[in-house]
């Protein structure tokens, strides 16, 4: 097991405000130099203790293993010495069903997934099919697209983020973290008609345009959720019991990180600066001036201040989005894929015919394949298509982003205590709609 | 509050007077310029490198079956390639039954910024079976086991080739494959029959029985049908 040894200033204990209104802190432990305590990473095994070693089953039906994730874990003492995953308990077999339906009806499945980030993956799924249509979809539409990423990367941090303070024992900011989320799904609900399941996206367009009075509500929650940001940051980034139950766990080297295939936050903790809205850019990302967190020792630690940095950035860019949301229409201006008007459909003849092709036959996509990936909250997320020229894919595969990062639990919690398997398995974000599929 | 982070973008290996990452817009359905890399792994490899595809701005190289993993190889370590991100690993088995089934592999360049799909066709009636490239991706550990047990493609080099979504005494076959029915192979009554005959408490592998006494905690019922022979269940 790597050690590592870092410096954390922490701070303890409110006592009250000053003349500022600003709370006045007391840290509890200090050092002789001053106000700093070092907090050394846990002791590694201890050498070489006679004693049996145990077997341990953790899951699948454990609050703490964000769903049907079962871990069996082999210990010396206290300590990890294997763990074996298992997963496979949520397989509904997503990518079998959606080879007997029309793109459009697949995007439901897509809600279903990473059930954290539905709208999310609405819009990486519809981006990757209309790439095999060939299809630019409007102006409107793709700034649209990019604040229903950026809320839905938003509402996934915040459960991530409530979630890991339960687990590793803050009940309060998960209060705050849910109070948020629900703000975001009140928006998405005004939206699209549902919280959790959107499918909001259509080849060629959205499924609805926002209703009017929704960008003022939206401007409420930017101007209000930094402030949600500071008060959980106050709570915790210089908590010692959590900067103690974080610091040092779960460590992956910035060679390690891209090796495993990790992505999303968890790579970018380890200090490789990939973000694939910055690399390889979709929906105009480049245009947007955000900046991407890098951490530098891969830990638990440091994916927390990852992921609540990239709340403030995905804040920025809601900013920027809402201002520059242009006016026109969200669907494009082609009868191949979008439904014409209904009282066109019941008036005119040609629009009849498009109706009834689209509904019965549904759109066909030339032969071809693609792959387009966009950053999830939880890594790349990727859209392998693969079409034979019918009105149904060939193939579409998911590239889960936590199933890959998932796939290096045993190199991170191997060497670690059980209790920190917790925060370690906490820290890497899964969602088993996702993993299983 | 500060925050400790600083802008950070990609693309470090590019001259500095390099182009910036834009979204790709109107992108041709087949042509256009193709990715460098596949020159390169024509020059390198020569008559291992099939055919080159480039389609919706994707560049496709298909390969030999057998020569996957030193080209995987040396796309990583080849300072001017630096393919150091496996993004995914799947498979593609067409509704054309004379199609062959292909293996797909996902690079990314971060350095260079690029995208690279490899393929390998396996011909019906050969052997599905394709070298691993775990050896270079430990990434590559989880996508090749649920290619495996998607469609049932072997790949030789892995160190534990095992189904990863379905159970391991799953008897119907490969789930992804075009012949396996939507439903399932088995009736439901067979699959009822199976699910109620599935011994729910064994729930450990040999391999993790084998950890200290674990196999002694078992009840005697059940340890004495294991030594008999009988497989655990999931």
């Amino acid at each position: 097991m790597a050690t590592i040894k870092r410096t954390v200033e922490v701070e303890l204990s409110t006592t009250g405000m000053d003349a500022q209104g600003r709370p006045v802190r007391t840290p509890l432990a200090v050092a002789e130099d001053g106000s700093t305590i070092t907090v050394a990473a846990p002791p590694s095994i201890e050498p070489e203790l006679e004693g049996e070693h145990m077997l341990i089953n953790l899951g699948p039906q454990h609050p703490a293993t964000h769903g049907v994730l079962r871990l069996v874990l082999e210990l010396d003492g206290e300590t990890v010495v294997r763990c074996i995953p298992h997963i496979g308990y949520l397989h509904c077999g997503f990518e079998k069903i959606g080879e007997y339906r029309q793109y459009n009806q697949i995007v439901p499945w897509t809600d279903r997934e990473d059930y954290l980030n539905s709208i999310g993956n609405n819009v990486s799924y519809i981006l990757g099919a209309e790439r095999l249509f060939g299809i630019d979809c409007t102006p409107r539409a793709t700034v649209l697209r990019v604040i229903a990423m950026e809320l839905s990367r938003i509402a996934s941090h915040l459960v991530w983020l409530g979630t890991t303070c339960i687990d590793i024992g803050a009940f309060t900011p998960f209060l705050w973290a849910f109070q948020e989320r629900e703000n975001i799904y009140a928006l998405l609900e005004r939206w699209v008609g549902a919280r959790l399941t959107t499918s909001a996206t259509r080849v060629g367009g959205m499924a609805a345009d926002v209703p009017a009075g929704w960008t003022e509500q939206l401007q409420t929650f930017i101007t209000l959720f930094p402030k949600t940001i500071d008060e959980v940051e106050r709570m915790l980034t210089k908590n010692g019991i959590w900067v103690g139950r974080t610091i040092g766990l779960g460590a992956m080297t910035a060679d390690e990180a891209l090796n495993y295939g990790l992505s999303g936050p968890m790579l970018r903790a380890s200090g490789v600066a990939y973000d694939v809205r910055k690399d390889f850019p979709y929906l105009d990302y480049e245009t947007y001036d955000f900046d991407v967190p890098v951490g530098s020792n891969g830990d638990v630690y440091d994916r927390y201040l990852v992921r609540v940095e990239e709340l403030r950035q995905s804040t920025r860019i809601l900013e920027q989005a809402l201002r520059r949301l242009p006016d026109g229409p969200v669907n494009v201006d082609d009868h191949r894929v979008i439904l014409p008007p209904k009282s066109k459909a019941t008036s005119e003849m040609e629009s009849m015919i498009h109706h009834f092709k689209q509904v019965m036959e549904g759109p066909r996509p030339p032969i071809g394949e693609c792959y387009v990936a966009t950053e999830s909250p939880k890594g790349e997320k990727g859209y392998y298509m693969v079409s034979d020229g019918t009105a149904k894919p060939v193939r579409w595969r998911i590239r889960p982003p936590s199933y890959v990062n998932l796939s290096a639990i045993p190199k991170m919690v191997e060497g670690h205590l059980l209790s920190d398997v917790i925060a370690i398995n906490a820290s890497i974000d899964i969602v088993m709609g996702e993993i299983d599929r | 509050m500060t925050t400790p982070f600083t802008p950070v973008v990609g693309g470090s290996a590019l001259p500095s007077d390099a182009p910036a990452a834009a979204t790709q817009r109107e992108v041709p359905h087949r042509g256009g310029p193709a990715n460098p890399s596949a020159e390169a792994l024509r020059a390198k490899f020569g008559g291992a490198v099939l055919r080159v595809d480039v389609v919706w701005g994707e560049t496709t190289v298909i390969v030999e079956r057998t020569r996957v993993q030193e080209i995987v190889r040396w796309l990583h370590d080849d300072a001017s390639q630096r393919y150091d991100y496996l993004s995914d690993l799947t498979a593609v088995e067409f509704r054309d039954a004379e199609h062959p089934i292909e293996v797909v592999w996902h690079l990314r360049s971060i350095a260079y910024r690029r995208f690279l799909r490899l393929k390998v066709q396996l011909q019906r009636g050969q052997p599905y079976e394709v070298p691993s490239v775990w050896p270079v991706f430990k990434g590559a550990d989880w996508l090749e086991r649920e290619c495996y047990d998607m469609f049932g493609i072997r790949f030789a080099g892995h160190p534990d080739l095992r189904r990863i979504l379905m159970w391991e005494q799953y008897k119907e076959g490969f789930p992804l494959r075009k012949d396996f029915p939507l439903r399932g192979r088995f009736s439901r009554a067979e699959q009822l029959r199976q699910a109620l005959a599935a011994n729910p408490e064994a729930r450990y592998s040999m391999e993790e029985l084998s950890i200290a006494d674990a196999f002694e905690d078992l009840p005697q019922e059940m340890r004495n049908r294991l030594r008999s022979g009988e497989k655990t269940g999931e």
